[in-house]
């Protein structure tokens, strides 16, 4: 019996994106099982060791009512738990959900909607319970999966940076696509992690790592939409995977079109 | 000093050449993404012949001339600073052996660097970091083993930008001290040629190896005129002579929260100044621990992270680190080392996605500050001031 750590991996709404990062390791796989016992990771082995588990790293966001419960004892089986990706982090592309009516879009997806048991909101798991590490990012970046799993092994501190996507674009000597190319740019507002891949090759970034630590984006707003930007782009610029992040979903929300003074926020359903 | 001397396109091609026969890597301007960047050239077409560039605050395109101009352009994206202070450099690797471990310290072995074109204002910023990284106490070991080994080729600015303000900070257009060679570029009925002078022995020696004519009263009253052109035609101006003092008294302006609002603490104003040199060390170690890196790493002052001291950082608002920044920059940088941080490039107000304008801040700063002492002494009885 090995004396390593064991590792579980956890699925809850998500793509499975984050999870095939890790199986994406390839290089680092044979040293990664030689420091850890992988345990319970059904994306990649039928293989069951019952918990509990030294680290969790946990996709997904929690969406329905067997998940909100299912997440507390996968709590209560963790020593260190990670969340993985902007579906564990903040709710993901599925939290778009969180600015409409489920009823409403369960009446148009489904002939029967009763056996659908689901919730009205996406959220992070860290709504949930009490998370250790988060790793952002849509899905999350191999380089920053590793770092944490050195670390935790090491018994250090992740080097995790939360400054703006804008500081990876000028150390890898990225013109700066805003300002050049006047490309829509989620960049200053977005945390680092990705290595600025987007503007690497002449495109904006989509904000999928969220906000940075200080994210000014009523500003970011301003400027894109003296840049030409319309009001409604504005909106879907920073409502994609992390629209549920406090400050994605206000600033997206403060660029809704108004339907009205008191109208309810809503988001078009097309079949 | 050698005497001026001509030089033209075969001329300019040759001395490309001389240097790469020497074994140094050639970096100068060259197009690449619609921006004029810094890059290994080799011949007279790498460089940015025919393209100008336009630079507002947030706001940078090129744009084609009609003269067929070499160093037509005001300013590369980025200065000599990614060349000479990279944004990541390994300082030393440790192994963990059997009886503990091992540390190789790195040595860049990189060829030697030629800036090839390098502008008054990024000029003044390598002296400016020959100061800071190398004249003190403790020298900045891979700064200085790639500048002793690196050789400057400066050319005056023709065009200066609309973000630029070389010559209210004395860098500029003409680029001044620290140069080996000075280039001059003249495109007039007498063709298309470059001033060139020597400004120390590796110059000269250079030089002397060049096909040349000796200057002529017609060529040097041409490169006069460029300078003067160039200085007419700066795209923003920066009072100095009450800056240090300004900064410090204007410490609790109100402007800071204004300018808050803008800022998008995105860093990219630190990350393009030539001569910000904050850096942070990060370790990288592999899975099994056997290995570790100890990496030098750009950082900036405007990340909540560089202030984290034990208990959180201590500037938690924008509004804190634009006055942190503005005010080193301005004030405390010259106590600290004895001149300007700021030489003028203009590439914080260019390359800041809100267009953040340092000379209008300072301007509003000068303008509040001088408001403040009005109400301070108050206004005088009306009787008196009819």
């Amino acid at each position: 019996m090995s004396e390593n750590p064991t590792l579980a991996v956890w699925k809850f709404a998500s793509c499975d994106g984050c999870q095939l990062t890790l199986l994406n390791c390839e290089d680092e796989l044979l040293a990664l099982a030689e420091r850890v016992e992988v345990a319970y990771f059904p994306e990649a082995t039928g293989a069951v060791v019952s918990g509990p588990y030294d680290i969790s790293l946990v996709e997904g966001s929690i969406t329905t009512p067997a998940d909100a419960e299912r997440i507390q004892q996968v709590r209560a089986a963790s020593g260190l738990l990670v969340t993985i990706g902007a579906c564990a982090t903040s709710g993901g592309i599925q939290a778009l959900r969180n600015f409409a009516d489920v009823s409403e879009f369960l009446s148009v997806v489904y002939a029967h909607p009763a056996y659908v048991a689901t919730l009205d909101r996406s959220t992070p798991i860290s709504a949930h319970v009490t998370v250790d590490v988060q790793l952002r990012g849509c899905p999350i970046d191999r380089h920053q999966l590793l770092e944490v799993l050195g670390a935790l092994l090491q018994g250090r501190r992740p080097r995790i940076p939360t400054f703006s996507v804008c500081v990876e674009c000028k150390q890898r000597g990225t013109t700066c696509v805003a300002v050049a190319h006047g490309t829509p740019c989620l960049g200053p507002v977005t945390q680092a992690g990705c290595g600025a891949l987007c503007p690497s090759v002449d495109r904006g970034c989509y904000g999928c790592f969220g906000p940075s630590d200080t994210p000014n984006t009523a500003s970011l707003a301003a400027t894109l939409r003296a840049q030409g930007v319309p009001e409604d782009a504005v909106m879907r610029l920073f409502r994609t995977f992390n629209a549920g992040t406090e400050p994605f979903r206000l600033e997206s929300t403060a660029h809704e079109p108004t339907t009205g003074a008191n109208a309810a926020p809503r988001t078009e359903v097309t079949s | 000093m050698a005497g001026r001397r001509t030089l033209d396109l075969e001329g300019l091609q040759s001395l490309i050449d001389a240097l790469r026969d020497r074994g140094y890597r050639v970096v100068g301007p060259t197009v690449r993404d619609d921006a004029v960047v810094l890059a290994e050239i080799t011949t007279l077409q790498d460089l940015p012949g025919g393209i100008g560039d336009e630079q507002q605050p947030g706001h940078y395109r090129t744009r084609p001339r009609d003269d067929g101009a070499l160093f037509g352009f005001a300013t590369t994206v980025q200065s000599a600073k990614p060349v000479l202070f990279p944004a990541n450099e390994l300082l030393w690797r440790g192994t963990r052996s059997p009886s503990g471990f091992e540390v190789s310290r790195d040595v860049p072995d990189d060829a030697p660097v030629a800036l090839f074109g390098i502008r008054g204002c990024d000029l003044a910023a390598v002296g400016i970091h020959d100061s800071v990284l190398v004249g003190r106490p403790a020298v900045d070991a891979h700064y200085a083993r790639r500048r002793d080994r690196s050789l400057l080729i400066a050319v005056t600015c023709s065009t200066p930008a609309g973000t630029c303000f070389c010559a209210s900070m004395g860098t500029g257009p003409r680029p001044g001290d620290g140069a080996d060679l000075v280039l001059t570029e003249l495109l007039d009925a007498e063709g298309h040629r470059f001033l060139i002078e020597s400004e120390s022995p590796a110059g000269a020696d250079a030089l002397a190896h060049l096909v040349t004519t000796p200057a002529t009263a017609a060529d040097q009253a041409a490169a006069d005129e460029v300078v003067a052109t160039a200085t007419a035609h700066m795209g923003r101006r920066l009072r100095t002579d009450d800056l240090h003092d300004l900064l410090y008294a204007s410490a609790e302006s109100p402007r800071w929260s204004d300018v808050a609002e803008r800022c998008l603490a995105c860093t990219n104003c630190t990350m393009v100044c030539p001569t910000c040199f904050c850096t942070s060390v990060e370790d990288v170690s592999d899975l099994s621990g056997d290995i570790d890196e100890r990496h030098r790493v750009w950082d900036s002052c405007f990340s909540l992270e560089y202030s984290r001291l034990h208990g959180g950082a201590v500037r938690t608002s924008t509004g804190a680190r634009y006055r942190q920044w503005l005010t080193h920059k301005l004030a405390a940088w010259p106590d600290q080392f004895g001149m300007s941080g700021c030489v003028g490039c203009g590439r914080c107000l260019t390359w800041c996605p809100a267009g953040i304008d340092l000379t209008a801040e300072v301007a509003a700063l000068r303008e509040e500050l001088a408001h403040r002492e009005t109400s301070r002494t108050g206004p005088r009885p009306p009787s008196t001031d009819h």
